[in-house]
């Protein structure tokens, strides 16, 4: 499974060989130490499996190994309803529920010409911020503890961010019920409506946590360790980003300004005035900045929304009383939303029945974890961690 | 590269107008041609962002490789399918042109048994190496025992 | 009554102090989980005794009936023996600093040489504990050890000299003495850039975040002592609590002016560890601040920027000795 990425060794195709180690010793002497970050690792990310072999203190080759949360997703769409399958599909990408969850109705929507009105859509733009927010927020606490250690500076910052995303973790329980993974979404709407206070609620959010937002900004930038640990770190340049497939923070840090919000607006996302940032460097520092500004970009979206949110039904087809009961014409349609971790997509194929024929998901983490083989060798192996934190997978979302 | 040059273009080269409407285009290129495609939407209609590969198991019509590209600049998007025949699982390999399909190749051939011919290293990415079957057929029933995961 | 051999004396005065010393410790790392917790809105300890006073006893009897693992494929008398060759230095550190004038089991006059010599000592313990793993995460940590602690204990030993030679003595009491009048910190320019340069090369000395690459947990979870549970583990912990608070015992006395302070003279050991508490609280409070850098970031900032400016340091105290009236 060690096998370098340029090496000519290679097995033949479909060959199941065993996992070899290569330790090699070329003509200079130097011996190449193959290490594995395990599954089980404080800094993994969920479970993942890199082997990496190093050179001293330089990784030269990086083989990853997925699949440790596979749960074929894609076949057990098959096995569900339109109307059963949103809440599994929060599953996937389980940090930022809500916009994995509207990728696939989206998909069913537009095969079936189904109508969602006004209120319902900005109630998703609503929701789908207050993710970015939040699911931001776990990403830098992680990061910072990846490169800070558990016992260590990173630690404080971590529970900075968790206190943080406790406040918007608290609008969604107001809102939906669940903390983590919502049932939200449904074909032609939403499921809930605001509660009373809510609005109130969610203005305070909002204010509390732009001004720390500028603490923490304040906190890292100025540490020169973090800006050496950061700057020059895990450089993806701009054709590497975009043949590899990599999205959404990765993407705009690399100096290509494409938002899916902006470029393919979905759900109503033009009636707001927001700006994408990007950053030409493409280093982790780059990346960082991104979503700093990105926090801010969506409290002036979810700003917009709690001030003009239009009165109406929160659903064109309320009141689904059987699972069977919706059939979407044969037809096929790719969706795809602008998560925090980039362009998470439903590739649907329909056949005229209750349930789809095929599913196709296109998980942004699977194609942005893509990039590490290509960028991480040459790197130390502290880099290792910084720049997977930078990369933020989400495994559900990688393995399905 | 305009959204209609990049119709027109590719109704040349395969000499059959492309699908879809507005900024997304959808071509079908027979087997053969899937590299060539691939490299002329890369190189000539600008498409540098590869978005997705996957496979669509049509039963007794046989399956579908879709690929998806998309022009970052010019705000348009480039589905292209290929119709593998009935009992064929093998398919060109277009890593050398994309380098996003390596890991999607991967997933492919793990779930649906498609050999990607060119790509240098084809192996499972999401099941064990000792998994038998691919899942995603058609013909691989979901509650298909296999312990101990099973 | 006939005075006891001196023997005797030093033999009870090491053993009290070996037990205060212990003790003290075992309750630093307590008043470190407080401190750290108020810092991220938390409490720290708080239900095992009132306010959490008897955690370090519950975690003591916690590690005392652990399991004691020996990976089969370690060598099994470097990882038995490494703690303790790891503990003794760290420990024996205590033995010449003078808690009050007189109070010190043994005043040495090479007292700073002593100190900053066996401090050193525990890099073997450290090594040895990285090899008898048999581990790659030990080893890597293990060599990124040595490299540290041999990169930061020159400047250590530099900016260490810098009160030496204000002093004329490396007597730790005499430099004690030394600052009634004016504490070395305070010393204009150098007193300060030497008491930076000297915490500084101490947090890497001690493997201390910022500078603690070799325990990364992130990547290497615990680094050195990954493969040691139960008691082996608590001596190692010990061990560089122990080391941390003896360096800070000698921060303070180097340049805080030791048992100076208000009040009267039998108040002077409570003014020391005063001062070595809050020296102590201060590098804490860098720790769950700062992120760590990389091992040659560290290595860097060693070599290219402590070392020099300790060496001018050291080149400056003595010109304003030679010159001054």
């Amino acid at each position: 499974m060690s096998i370098p990425r340029d090496s000519l060794l290679h097995p033949t195709v479909g060959d199941p060989s065993p996992p070899r180690v290569i330790t090699e010793l070329d003509y200079a002497g130097t011996e190449r130490l193959t290490m594995n970050m395990g599954p089980q690792h404080p800094s993994a990310h969920g479970v993942f499996r890199a082997v990496l072999t190093l050179e001293g203190e330089t990784v030269v080759a990086v083989d990853a190994v997925l699949g440790y949360l596979h749960r074929c997703h894609e076949k057990l769409a098959e096995t569900l309803t339109y109307v059963q399958y949103p809440t599994i599909a929060s599953k996937t990408d389980y940090v930022a529920a809500m916009t994995s969850e509207l990728a696939y109705v989206m998909a069913a929507e537009r095969i079936g010409a189904i109508d969602v009105p006004k209120r319902a859509q900005y109630l998703r733009v609503l929701v789908a911020e207050l993710q970015r927010i939040a699911s931001h927020c776990l990403w830098l606490g992680t990061w910072c503890m990846d490169m800070g250690g558990a016992l260590g500076g990173g630690a404080t910052i971590f529970l900075y961010c968790i206190r943080e995303r406790e406040v918007v973790l608290d609008l969604f329980e107001a809102l939906v019920g669940a903390r983590l993974l919502y049932g939200f979404h449904q074909m032609g709407g939403v499921r809930y409506d605001l509660p009373a206070g809510w609005v109130a609620q969610c203005r305070a959010a909002t204010d509390l946590i732009e001004a720390r937002i500028l603490e923490y900004e304040s906190m890292l930038e100025d540490n020169d360790f973090f800006m050496m640990r950061t700057q020059g770190v895990g450089v993806i340049s701009r054709e590497v980003a975009e043949t590899v497939g990599i999205s959404g923070p990765l993407l705009r840090g690399s100096g290509v300004a494409y938002d899916i919000r902006q470029a393919a607006p979905y759900s109503s996302y033009e009636d707001f005035t927001f700006s994408v940032p990007s950053q030409p460097a493409g280093d982790c520092f780059a990346r960082y900045r991104v979503r700093m500004d990105e926090f801010r970009q969506s409290i002036r979206i979810v700003r917009q929304i709690v001030d003009g949110l239009p009165e109406g039904p929160i659903s064109s087809r309320p009141g689904v009383k059987s699972v069977v009961q919706v059939r979407i014409p044969k037809g096929e349609a790719y969706a795809r939303v602008e998560g925090p971790r980039g362009e998470v997509g439903c590739y649907l194929i329909a056949d005229g029945g209750p349930k789809p024929y095929r599913m196709k998901w296109r998980g942004a983490s699977f194609s942005n974890l893509a990039v590490l083989p290509h960028i991480i060798p040459g790197h130390k192996v502290a880099d290792v961690v910084a720049i997977m934190g930078s990369v933020d997978p989400v495994f559900g979302e990688v393995d399905r | 590269m305009t959204t209609d040059e990049a119709r027109a273009e590719l109704g040349t080269l395969l000499g059959v107008p492309p699908e879809g409407t507005g900024a997304a285009i959808g071509v079908t290129v027979p087997c053969d041609r899937w590299t060539e495609a691939a490299t002329f939407a890369r190189h000539s209609l600008g498409c540098g962002f590869f978005s997705f590969l996957t496979v669509v198991d049509w039963k007794t019509e046989g399956l579908e490789v879709i690929a998806r590209v998309e022009n970052l600049d010019a705000l348009f998007s480039l589905t292209m399918k290929t119709r593998l025949e009935p009992g064929l699982t093998t398919c060109p390999s277009i890593m050398a042109v994309y380098r996003g399909a390596d890991w999607m190749e991967r997933e492919a051939f793990d779930m649906f048994g498609v050999v990607f011919e060119g790509h240098p290293d084809l192996r499972r990415i999401l099941l064990p190496d000792d998994w038998v079957g691919h899942p995603l057929l058609k013909s691989y029933a979901v509650d298909t025992p296999y312990p101990p995961y099973r | 009554m006939t005075p006891l051999p001196p023997l005797a004396v030093a033999a009870i005065a090491g053993f009290i102090l070996l037990n205060a010393v212990v003790g003290m410790v075992t309750y630093v790392t307590l008043l470190e989980r407080k401190f750290a917790a108020r810092m991220q809105s938390r409490i720290g300890p708080y239900r095992v005794g009132p306010h959490g006073l008897l955690q370090p006893i519950a975690d003591a009897v916690k590690l005392m009936l652990k399991e004691d693992l020996v990976p089969r494929a370690a060598d099994r008398r470097i990882f038995n023996l490494a703690p303790v060759i790891f503990l003794i230095p760290c420990l024996l550190i205590f033995a010449t600093i003078p808690f009050a004038p007189g109070l010190g089991v043994a005043d040495l006059n090479i007292g700073v040489l002593f100190f900053l010599a066996v401090s050193s000592m525990e890099i073997v313990g450290l090594f040895m504990a990285g090899w008898g793993s048999n581990n790659k995460y030990a080893l890597i940590s293990a060599m990124r050890a040595v490299n540290q602690i041999i990169s930061y204990d020159l400047p250590f030993i530099f900016a260490a000299m810098v009160p030496v030679l204000l002093t004329g003595s490396m007597r730790l009491s005499d430099i004690a003495a030394a600052q009634h009048g004016l504490w070395f910190i305070f010393y204009p320019v150098i007193g300060q850039l030497a008491f930076l340069a000297f915490v500084i090369a101490s947090v890497a000395a001690e493997n201390r975040v910022p500078f603690d690459i070799l325990e990364a947990e992130s990547e290497l979870v615990a680094g050195f002592r990954v493969e040691y549970s139960g008691m082996k583990f608590a001596l190692i912990q010990l061990g560089e609590y122990a080391h941390v608070l003896g360096t800070s015992c000698l921060t303070a006395l180097l340049f805080l002016g030791a048992w100076s302070g208000p009040g009267p003279a039998w108040l002077g050991p409570v003014w020391f560890l005063l001062k070595a508490i809050l020296i102590f609280l201060l590098l804490t409070w860098v720790r769950w601040s700062f992120v760590r850098i990389r091992v040659d970031q560290i290595l860097a900032i060693s070599w290219k920027l402590l070392l020099p400016l300790t060496l001018l340091l050291v080149i400056a105290t003595a010109a304003v000795v030679v010159w001054r009236p």
